[in-house]
């Protein structure tokens, strides 16, 4: 499994087999150093919130877990294998997916078409596959079947997606990205254009895709979302990974000071850290 | 979007969409049935020939320009390069005496490619679609007098005008430039609507950013839908040699605005993303039933340019309302 990866101590202190892993990773640009010799560690089925103040570099840090930033240094691995990804596109083939918090989707196209937006599912045969002729029954079918395993309630996979909620169209996003990830899913601040309810309708659905198995990484600014349903939480301060915090014990007070840099992590006790 | 969660999502919005399409098909058959009362001659085969007849060239532009509209572009050297593609293509044929098949080839290979750099100004170059097209517009219209002197160009080989030739169906005669057109909106509606690349085509102009972060290559497919709307144009040069017979270096110059007017008229949306391409059939429909309409009825032809106004107007406020609606 190991090809040059480095066994760490934080990765051989737990026994479980990390399905995404970084080590070191630094990103440059100019005189901005972005991202200064961060780790990183999720582990299966786990939803891991990312949290950091405005400037502490977790969105280049997750950019660079989905590919969107290439590293300067540094090494990924998926699954304990050494990847690298130069694109989002990279990114996905290898079954990391991300929702973005500025809903992705394409309006005036039905829900069908959003979930299978690029991966449509052809018709059979020579000339379908020649001139990929899609199979809208069968994308509306599955689709049908995919949201009733979210227990997703929407009426017709064949309205167009600007009929819906806001919080629907993000939840449209979040069961497409559980549709195709095979490995993680990324969230990039899922809940931020959301009201009270449909942020609530979407935290559920995260909960949803990492009961069926999937790992999340949810970055949120939204401390009670990422408290409400957050396994682990790592703090991101200057550029690197400060802490990584147990929800259950610590308390929110504490995990803002953390993050600002107020409360140094030496000075947390020792179970309110999470392993 | 500011509608609570619980809103029972599919009641009402989608009978709006079907107002866009609507609303065209109503215009065509309300000014069929006022022409049919000012002139016995209107509702003939013979009629319905000639609107077709006088549209067809626009209209195959107009599918070009459905398809860049789509995009949420917007081509305005269309009618200068079907121009330079009706030069191209005679010249060849009479001046290089190149067998006229080869001189269509070529004169095909020249618009897709002036029509793929158009995609590649957009894309590549990141201009707004109506920089680079208005650019083009300059280029391609000098080009083109250039490269003629300004001169018509006559006495084509037969195999230049077949698109011009008739046939006839029970009784009446029909071009095959005619006949080609509708085969192409037969296709373009295809395409739109049964093909991934098609719904792509929908995809980037509701939301470039989700169609490039789904993995497309958005660039590849912008460049290409400008290279096909190329395509298009230089099949329309070919139905305008068909239909009078030369290569016209100073034609094309008003039709960026009348294909414009056929899309918009048929309910597409210019902010793309939304529309379809039988829509444009029939917006191209509207301007040559009103043009043949009002000579037939011996009214002068300035009052289809003010109906035309008034209907874009109408077709754009029906698309901006349903917007609102959203």
């Amino acid at each position: 499994m190991t090809l040059q990866s480095t066994p760490t101590q934080t990765s051989s202190r737990s026994s479980v087999p990390l399905v995404m892993e970084a080590r070191g990773l630094v990103k440059r640009y100019g005189q901005v150093t972005a991202i200064n010799g961060a780790d990183f560690e999720l582990r299966p089925g786990e939803i891991l919130a990312v949290i950091g103040d405005n400037g502490a570099g977790k969105s280049s840090m997750i950019k660079a877990l989905s590919g969107a930033v290439v590293p300067d240094e540094g090494q990924i691995f998926l699954d304990g294998q050494l990847v690298s990804f130069r694109s989002p596109i990279d990114a996905r083939r290898q079954g990391i997916e991300t929702v973005y918090q500025d809903l992705a989707v394409a309006p005036a196209m039905t829900i069908a078409e959003n979930l299978f937006l690029g991966r449509e599912i052809l018709k059979s045969g020579p000339i379908a596959k020649l001139l990929r002729i899609v199979d809208k029954k069968k994308m509306h079918e599955e689709a049908v079947r995919h949201m009733q395993g979210l227990q997703f309630a929407i009426k017709s996979m064949s309205q167009p997606v600007e009929t819906l909620s806001g919080g629907q169209r993000q939840g449209v996003a979040v069961a497409r990205s559980a549709a195709f990830a095979r490995h993680v899913v990324i969230m990039d601040e899922p809940t931020a254009a959301l009201g009270v309810r449909e942020g609530n309708m979407v935290l559920d659905l995260i909960r949803k895709v990492r009961d069926g198995g999937l790992p999340v990484i949810l970055i949120s600014h939204n401390m009670p979302h990422v408290f409400e349903i957050a396994d682990r939480i790592h703090v991101h301060r200057m550029g690197q990974r400060a802490a990584l915090l147990n929800p259950k014990k610590i308390s929110m007070a504490d995990t803002v000071s953390v993050m600002t840099g107020a409360l140094k992590p030496e000075q947390l006790s020792a179970d309110v850290l999470a392993h | 979007m500011t509608q609570p969660a619980t809103a029972p999502p599919a009641a009402k919005r989608p009978a709006l969409p079907s107002l866009s399409t609507l609303g065209p098909l109503i215009a065509l058959l309300l000014a069929c049935i006022f022409f049919a009362t000012q002139s016995d001659r209107f509702l003939t085969a013979t009629t319905l020939s000639l609107v077709l007849k006088q549209i067809s060239f626009v209209a195959v532009i107009a599918i070009g320009q459905t398809l860049v509209i789509l995009t949420s572009g917007i081509d305005l050297s269309c009618g200068v390069i079907m121009a330079l593609g009706s030069v191209v293509m005679t010249k060849f044929a009479v001046e290089l005496g190149m067998p006229p098949i080869l001189a269509i080839l070529c004169g095909l290979i020249i618009t897709t490619a002036i029509g793929a750099l158009n995609g590649v100004l957009i894309t590549r170059l990141r201009l707004p679609p109506f920089i680079a097209t208005l650019g083009m517009y300059g280029i391609v219209f000098a080009a083109t007098q250039i490269y003629s002197n300004a001169q018509t160009v006559t006495n084509l080989p037969p195999a230049l005008n077949f698109l011009g030739q008739t046939f006839n169906i029970l009784g009446t005669p029909f071009t095959f430039g005619a006949v080609l057109m509708l085969l192409l909106f037969g296709l373009a509606w295809f395409f739109l609507t049964q093909t991934a690349p098609g719904r792509h085509v929908y995809a980037v102009g509701n939301n470039p950013e989700a169609v490039r972060l789904s993995g497309i290559p958005t660039t590849r497919l912008l460049i290409s839908v400008y290279a096909v709307a190329g395509l298009l144009y230089g099949i329309a040069a070919l139905i305008l040699v068909g239909r009078v017979g030369a290569g016209d270096p100073n034609a094309g110059q008003t039709e960026n605005l009348e294909s414009i007017t056929a899309v918009v008229l048929g309910g597409t949306s210019l902010f793309g993303g939304r529309g379809n391409v039988l829509g444009t059939f029939l917006g191209a429909l509207i301007v040559g039933v009103f043009r043949v309409g009002l000579t037939l009825s011996g009214v002068n032809s300035v009052y289809q340019i003010l109906i035309t106004g008034v209907l874009i107007i109408l077709a754009v406020a029906t698309d901006q309302f349903s917007r609102r609606k959203a």
